[in-house]
Parts: C-alpha cells; structure tokens; sequence
C-alpha cells in the first residue's frame, strides 16, 4: 500500500550558509589578504567556490580541471573527471540546491524585492545550452589546444568567464589590499605579499601572473587593466540578473552545472513520482522557479533538488531522496539531508 | 504507479568507475598539480594579472 505521508524539505538555507561558511572559513585570509595554504587543498569542493576566496579551504573543481588540463605534465584529468563523476552520480545537482555557495548567492540575490521578476521567457530554453558551450569549450579544449611556448594552457573559463572567481576572489583581495592599481603601479608592502609556502623554496613572487617592477623583486604588481573591467562586467551582470531571473549563471553558464545535470537523471539522490498519489494540480510545475514540470519528468538535468515542487504537492505525490524508494513511516527521518515531517 | 524501479541503478558503475579514476590520477601526480595551483593567488584566474 502508498504510504501517503508528505514530506517537506526544510532547512536548506541553513545547510547552504553552514556549508559555504565551513568550505570558507580560513578566517585569517579574509583578515590578512592572503590564501588557504594548507593539505586540504588537495581536495575539491563540490561546487563552485573560486581557490583564490581568500577564506577557501578546498580547491575548485572546474579551476582545478582547467589547471591539469593546461598543465604541461597532463592533458586530461582523471583525477577531476573521477571526482565529478562521482560526485555527479551520487548527488547530482542536489550540490547546486544544497552545497554550492554561487548558488546560494544567487538566490539570496532574487529574494530582494523587484517588480519585475522573469523566469519564462522565449529564449530560456535554448540559452541552457550555453553552459554546455563553456565546459566543451572553455574548461576543455582551450586550456588543452592555446598553450604559450613553454607548453601550459591557460584557464580560459576563470580568466574571462566566472563571477565567482571575481566576487570570491578578485573582489576580497582588491579591497583587502587596497591594491586595485593603474597598470604599472607597484603594489605597496600590505598583506598581498608573497606567501612562504611549506615545501617550496623562497624566490619568485607566488601570485602567478603578478608583473614586478626592476629593484621591486619582492613586490608584485597588481594590475586592474582592461580584463579586470571585463570580469568586473560579467560579475555586475550576473548580479543584476539574478536579481530578475533565477540563478541565472546556474541556467546559462555554469560548466559544473552541465556535468551534474548529465549525471541528474541517473543520481542515486533524486525526485520520486507516486502516480497514484497525483491529483494534476499543476501545483509543483507553478512552484518550481527553474521552470520544470516535475508532475511528468522528475529527474532533468535542470532540476537542482531545492524540493520547492516537493513542498508544494498537496498529497505527497512528490518526494525526493536517495535512492527510488518512498520513504515509510518506518524510516522516515532516517535518509535525507533535509528533515521529513508529516503534512 | 510509482516511477520507483524503472531505471538500472547506473550510479553504482559510474560512481566506482569515478573512484578508479580518483585513484589513477592520484597515482600520476595529478593531486600535486592541483594543490600548487590553488595554493597561489591564481591573478590570471581572478582577472587581475
Ligand atoms: S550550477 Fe554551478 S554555480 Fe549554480 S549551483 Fe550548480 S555548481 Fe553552483
Ligand atoms: S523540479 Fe522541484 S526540486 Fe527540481 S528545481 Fe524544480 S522545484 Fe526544485
């Protein structure tokens, strides 16, 4: 028999902010300027969270990929691909609704009030695809295929693209600084200096890219030229936008978000149906602000777990966990991240 | 009808075919290239290099 107890998914804010707060809680970079340079970067986040965020503790998996990809030693990643397979075939996009912090961002972002909010527009559908652009293009084939003389690729999709790396990283360690400068400027001594890092030998300047002027060897120079405006640019869109649309760089652009959503529909964390239990009350499909039918297809590659459809079901058609099986009253509470109450 | 039941449980291989290719790249370095790379300012990466 249907067991026919609704569950409600609660508690995700909290498990988001908790999340992005632990993933980010190098305390002492947000209050030198400087970065995590500890063994636990070694591991990836499951989302997108820019190693450069002055409090990361964890790498990012797409610049990660990128750095291996263009690194001069490897052209393909099994170490990245590995961890997003399996993070993609266990989770799925159940990251963007819960771990991510960009995600979470963005949808503080649309909570501000506006008159006009847009979500269902002509374009949405096919604009999806663009994100799927970004990974083949440039997480993939550009830092593998454009490499300088010495052989190493550069990350194409952090150097023009992300809004992440710009707000997480770029953003912090400008005004931390105090170093946003005019192309040639020498950055003044502050706490955007060269890092010791355990294991390598004291030399070059550690911040990569960093130009230094002749008798100023110890001191980088940061320049806030023409790619800094356009990141800057990219960044302010994105904001703006997601203030009117729903996690747009999620929908549009996010190259994590394509491999997640590719693994979505076989995740072992999903959306599940009772047919039996649907009265057709367009109820889940209203709610759902990535614009879904949740009634007729449960698991896409759009969907992002946030449980707002699960919520809304009147009779508790919908439910979403691991695994395929409806919880009984047996093992409520036992399973899910998120808590399970009777309606 | 549930739509429980209908679908192989196709995360069981790819998640340990994800694990087996942790394990290999781990095996080639590839765990070394990541940590040197996020444990410097990337500027190149935030757009101010
Ligand atoms: S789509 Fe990308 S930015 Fe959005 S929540 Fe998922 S990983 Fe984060
Ligand atoms: S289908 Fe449901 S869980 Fe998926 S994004 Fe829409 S409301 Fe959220």
């Amino acid at each position: 028999m249907v067991n026919a107890s609704k569950q409600r998914i609660r508690g995700r804010g909290l498990i988001q902010l908790l999340f992005a707060a632990l993933t980010n809680s190098f305390v002492t970079g947000f209050a030198a300027g400087k970065i995590y340079q500890g063994d636990l970067k070694r591991l990836c986040h499951p989302g997108l969270n820019c190693y450069s965020c002055p409090g990361a503790v964890l790498s990012c998996p797409i610049g990660a990929l990128q750095a291996v990809i263009g690194s001069r030693a490897f052209n393909l990643s099994l170490y990245l691909m590995g961890f997003l397979l399996l993070v993609g075939a266990t989770l799925g996009r159940f990251v963007c609704g819960f771990l991510c912090p960009f995600g979470m961002i963005q949808e503080w972002l649309y909570k501000i009030p506006f008159p006009w909010k847009r979500n269902r527009f002509r374009a949405d559908t096919a604009l999806r695809y663009l994100k799927y652009v970004m990974l083949v293009v440039l997480v993939i084939a550009l830092p593998m295929l454009l490499v300088n003389d010495a052989g190493a690729g550069s990350p194409t999709f952090c150097k023009y693209v992300c809004p992440a790396g710009t707000l997480e990283g770029a953003v912090p360690l400008v005004l931390l600084s105090g170093a946003a400068k005019a192309p040639g400027d020498a950055l003044p001594a502050g706490p955007l200096q060269p890092q010791a890092l355990p294991g390598l030998p004291a030399g070059p300047p550690l911040l990569q890219g960093a130009a230094v002027l002749p008798g100023l060897e110890a001191q980088p120079v940061y320049q806030t030229g023409a790619l800094f405006t356009w990141k800057m640019a990219v960044m302010a869109l994105v904001i703006l936008l997601s203030v009117v649309n729903y996690r747009p760089f999620c929908k549009y652009l996010c190259p994590l978000g394509a491999i997640y959503g590719l693994l979505n529909p076989v995740a072992l964390y999903r959306l599940r149906m009772e047919e039996s239990l649907c009265i057709h009350c367009g109820r889940c499909r209203k709610a759902c602000l990535m614009c879904l039918d949740p009634e007729h297809r449960q698991n896409q590659p759009e969907c992002v777990r946030c449980g707002d459809c699960v919520n809304a079901c009147p009779t508790g058609a919908l439910t979403m966990g691991f695994g395929d099986k409806r919880r009984t009253d047996e093992t409520a509470g036992a399973a899910s991240p998120a808590r399970q109450t009777r309606g | 009808m549930s739509n429980a039941g209908r679908r192989p449980r196709l995360w069981i291989p790819l998640s340990l075919a994800g694990i087996l290719l942790i394990a290999l790249g781990a095996a080639r370095g590839e765990v070394d290239t990541v940590f040197r790379k996020a444990i410097m300012i990337c500027l190149e990466c935030i757009g101010i290099g």
